[in-house]
C-alpha cells in the first residue's frame, strides 16, 4: 500500500484560488478524513487526488510516484461518490464488475470477486437488480461494493453518507469503520460532519478557505485545537466562546470575563508570562461545566434544558452571552431557575483575538 | 335541464370549437383521401362524378413497377440518410460536448443548415452540383480531375440528394444528441473514469447506452421526415434521371398532376400514411416505455429513506 503525499497543491479557477499551498502526508493504511464547512476545498482536494480535477500547481505523489498529470485510471484508486454514481443501465453485478471487465479479468475471477464482496455487503440477493430498483441504503452499499471489488491501493470517499437518513447513516458509519479495519487500505474520506470525522478517522484534516487549519488524531484536535476555528468545528455541542482578559494577581494568572473568573494552571500561566491585560477569546467546552457548590461556583440560569436520555443540554447565559452546558445523567433538568457550576481549568481554551491561534 | 347537468356539460361546450376545428382540419381530409383512393377520379371531374372502383387502385399499385421502384427509392433514401445523419450527428455531439472557447459559436454554425427553407437548400445544391459552373466540378477541374455528372447520372444523382439531405438534417440529430449528452449524470461518467474507462470505452459503455432513449426518438422523427421529403429533391432532380431519385412524395405529386389519376395518388398517399403511422406508433410506444423507465429512475434518485 502506498503512502500519499501532497506537496504545495494549488487550485485556482481564473483568479480565484480555492486551494492554496496545501501540504499533506498520509501514511500507509491510514484513514484520513478531510473535514470542513461547505466551500472549504475538501472535495476539490479529493477530486484532485482522484484525477478528476486538474491541479493548478504542486504535486500529488502516490507511493513515491508523481501522479499529478496522470489519468484517474493510472492512479490505482477507487472512489465512492456522494450520489453513488451508479451506472443506471447496468444491474448491480455489472456495476460492481465494470472496472474488472474493462481490465479484462477472467470471467471466473470477476464472478468470484463480485460474489465475495456482495456477500460481505449483503447484496447477493440484489445482484440482478438495476440501481433504480434499490433503496438508498442498498445503492450506497453497491457503490461501496464497486470500490471494494477492485482491490485498489487507495479508497476515496466523497461524502458517501450524506444522502442517507440519520439512522441509516449511523449504521453505515459503523459498517464503514469495520470495513476499513478489515481491509486496512489508504482511505481518504471527505465530510462536513464532524461526528463522521471523529468516529472514522485515524487522522482528521480540518480545512477552511482552501487551507489546512489543523491535522492530527481526533483526540488531539478535540483536546488541543490549534485555533478558534478547529475548536469551534470539532466537538458536539460546539464550544462556547466568550470575551475575556488575562489578569495577573499575586503572581498567579487568571482569565476574567463578564460573569466569570477562572484561574489558569501553573503550566499554562508560565507559557503566557508577560501577557497580563491581554484581551483573549475564551473557549469552554459544554462538557467543561460541572455541577458544584462552594464560594467560587458560578450561578447560572437554566434558560432551556433539552433532555436526551443519558444527558441534558442546557442553554444558559454568562455575562450576557449565551452558553451551552452539557450535563451527564438520566435525570431531566427543569427549565427555569438557576444552578451552580464550576469550570474546570483544563477545559478552558484561550485564543488570540487577532490571529485566532490557540494560546 | 338541471343545473347539475348544465355544469357537467359546460367543459364540453368550451371544448367544442376545438373539436370542430380538429374534425374539419384533420379528420375530414383524411377521410376524404381514404374515400378518394377508392375512386377512378381525374381532376376535371367533381368528386361526386368519379366512379367507385373499390380496391382497384391499391391492387394496381402493387403491380406498378414505377410505384414499387419509387417505394424502394424512398426506403433506401430514408435508411441511408438517417443512418449517415445519426452517425455524423452523434459523432459531432460527442466531439463538441466539452467546455472550450468558441464552441458556442461553432455549435450555432452547425445548426444553421436546419434553419434554411428546403426549397432554398435545393436551389443552392443544384447550383453547386451544376456540371460547368458548380463549385464541385470547378474544384475538380482546377485539380485536373474529371468532372462528375452529379445530377445527370442516376447513381450520382441519388448520392447527390443524399448529401444535400445529410447536410441539412445532421444538425437536427446533433442538437438533440448534444442535449442528451449534457443531461447525462456527470458523476456516472466520472465513476467510469475512475473505474478505468478510456474515452471510447466511456462512450461505448456509458454515454451511448444512457443516450439511447433520446437517440431512438430522434431517429424515428428523422425517419418520418425522410419519408416525406419533397422540396429539395423536386428542385434538384425532379425525381430524375429516370426514376433514380423519385421518392414517394414526388411520385404522388406526378400521379396527381401529370397523370391526372387522383384516385391512384390518394391510394399512394394512404400507403405512405400507413408507413408513417407505423413509425409514429413505434415512437409512441417507445416514448411510453421510456417514460415509465425514467419515472422509475426518478423515484430511485430521490433521497434515501
Amino acid at each position: 500500500m502506498p503512502d500519499i503525499r501532497i506537496e504545495n497543491l494549488r487550485k485556482a479557477y481564473g483568479d480565484v484560488a480555492v486551494i492554496e499551498d496545501l501540504n499533506l502526508c498520509m501514511a500507509d493504511g491510514e484513514f484520513t478524513v478531510l473535514v470542513g464547512p461547505s466551500g472549504c476545498g475538501k472535495s476539490t482536494t479529493l477530486r484532485m487526488i482522484a484525477g478528476l480535477e486538474s491541479c493548478t500547481g504542486g504535486a500529488i505523489l502516490i507511493g513515491g510516484r508523481d501522479v499529478t498529470r496522470l489519468e484517474p485510471r493510472e492512479r490505482d484508486l477507487a472512489m465512492v461518490f456522494q450520489d453513488y454514481a451508479l451506472y443506471p443501465h447496468m444491474n448491480v453485478a455489472k456495476n460492481m464488475s465494470f472496472a474488472l471487465r474493462l481490465a479484462r479479468y477472467p470471467k471466473a475471477e470477476i464472478d468470484r470477486r463480485v460474489r465475495e464482496v456482495a456477500e460481505t455487503l449483503d447484496l447477493t440477493a440484489y445482484l440482478a437488480r438495476k440501481p433504480a430498483e434499490l433503496s438508498g441504503g442498498q445503492r450506497q452499499r453497491v457503490a461501496m461494493g464497486r470500490a471494494l471489488v477492485r482491490d485498489a491501493g487507495t479508497f476515496l470517499f466523497d461524502e458517501p453518507l450524506s444522502n442517507l437518513d440519520a439512522k441509516l447513516r449511523g449504521h453505515m458509519r459503523a459498517e464503514l469503520a469495520l470495513m476499513s479495519r478489515r481491509i486496512r487500505k489508504n482511505m481518504i474520506y471527505v465530510t462536513h460532519d464532524q461526528v463522521e470525522a471523529m468516529t472514522l478517522g485515524d487522522r482528521i484534516v480540518v480545512m477552511r478557505h482552501g487551507k489546512i487549519m489543523q491535522a492530527g488524531p481526533p483526540a488531539e484536535l478535540y483536546r488541543k485545537p490549534a485555533n478558534r476555528f478547529v475548536a469551534g468545528f470539532i466537538g458536539s455541542p460546539t464550544m462556547n466562546f466568550l470575551k475575556g482578559e488575562l489578569v495577573e494577581e499575586d503572581g498567579r494568572l487568571r482569565v476574567d470575563g463578564a460573569g466569570f473568573s477562572i484561574p489558569l494552571p501553573a503550566e499554562r500561566a508560565a507559557r503566557l508570562q508577560g501577557s497580563a491585560r491581554r484581551a483573549v477569546e475564551v473557549g469552554i467546552r459544554p462538557s467543561g461545566f460541572t455541577p458544584a457548590d462552594g464560594p467560587d461556583a458560578l450561578q447560572l440560569p437554566v434558560i432551556l434544558a433539552e433532555y436526551l436520555g443519558t444527558q441534558s443540554i442546557v442553554m444558559s447565559e454568562m455575562g450576557g452571552a449565551r452558553v451551552t452546558i452539557e450535563l451527564m445523567g438520566s435525570e431531566p433538568i427543569a427549565t427555569g431557575g438557576t444552578r451552580m457550576f464550576r469550570i474546570e481549568d483544563k477545559d478552558v481554551h484561550l485564543f488570540d483575538i487577532e490571529t485566532e491561534q490557540a494560546l | 335541464m338541471s343545473v347539475a347537468t348544465a355544469n357537467r356539460l359546460t367543459p364540453y361546450l368550451f371544448l367544442a370549437p376545438a373539436l370542430v376545428i380538429l374534425l374539419g382540419a384533420l379528420v375530414y381530409p383524411i377521410i376524404y383521401v381514404i374515400y378518394a383512393s377508392f375512386l377512378d377520379w381525374n381532376p376535371s371531374q367533381r368528386i361526386g362524378e368519379a366512379s367507385f372502383v373499390g380496391l382497384r387502385n391499391y391492387a394496381k399499385l402493387l403491380s406498378d413497377a414505377a410505384f414499387l421502384e419509387s417505394l424502394r427509392v424512398t426506403l433506401a433514401f430514408a435508411a441511408i440518410v438517417v443512418s449517415v445523419e445519426m452517425v455524423l450527428g452523434v459523432g459531432l455531439a460527442l466531439l463538441l460536448d466539452r467546455n472550450m472557447k468558441g464552441l458556442t459559436v461553432l455549435r450555432t454554425v452547425f445548426i444553421l443548415p436546419m434553419m434554411i427553407a428546403p426549397i432554398v437548400v435545393g436551389l443552392m445544391w443544384r447550383y453547386m452540383y451544376h456540371p460547368t459552373i458548380g463549385i464541385f466540378n470547378r474544384t475538380l477541374n482546377s485539380l485536373g480531375l474529371e468532372p462528375v455528372p452529379w445530377l445527370s447520372d442516376s447513381s450520382w444523382a441519388f448520392a447527390a440528394v443524399i448529401i444535400a439531405d445529410v447536410w441539412q438534417w445532421t444538425p437536427f440529430i446533433f442538437i438533440l444528441s448534444l442535449a442528451a449528452l449534457q443531461s447525462l449524470p456527470k458523476s456516472a461518467l466520472e465513476a467510469a473514469r475512475i473505474d478505468g474507462a478510456r474515452g471510447w470505452q466511456a462512450i461505448l459503455y456509458i454515454k451511448l447506452p444512457l443516450m439511447l432513449p433520446v437517440l431512438i426518438v430522434t431517429m424515428l422523427l428523422r425517419l418520418i421526415d425522410a419519408f416525406k421529403v419533397l422540396e429539395v429533391i423536386l428542385v434538384m432532380t425532379n425525381g430524375g434521371p429516370g426514376l433514380s431519385t423519385e421518392i414517394l412524395s414526388l411520385r404522388i405529386n406526378r400521379t396527381a398532376s401529370e397523370f391526372r389519376a387522383l384516385g391512384e395518388a390518394a391510394a399512394m398517399s394512404n400507403i405512405l400514411l400507413l408507413v408513417l403511422m407505423a413509425l409514429t406508433l413505434a415512437m409512441f410506444l417507445y416514448t411510453k416505455a421510456s417514460e415509465a423507465r425514467s419515472r422509475r429512475l426518478a423515484a430511485a434518485q430521490e433521497p434515501a429513506t
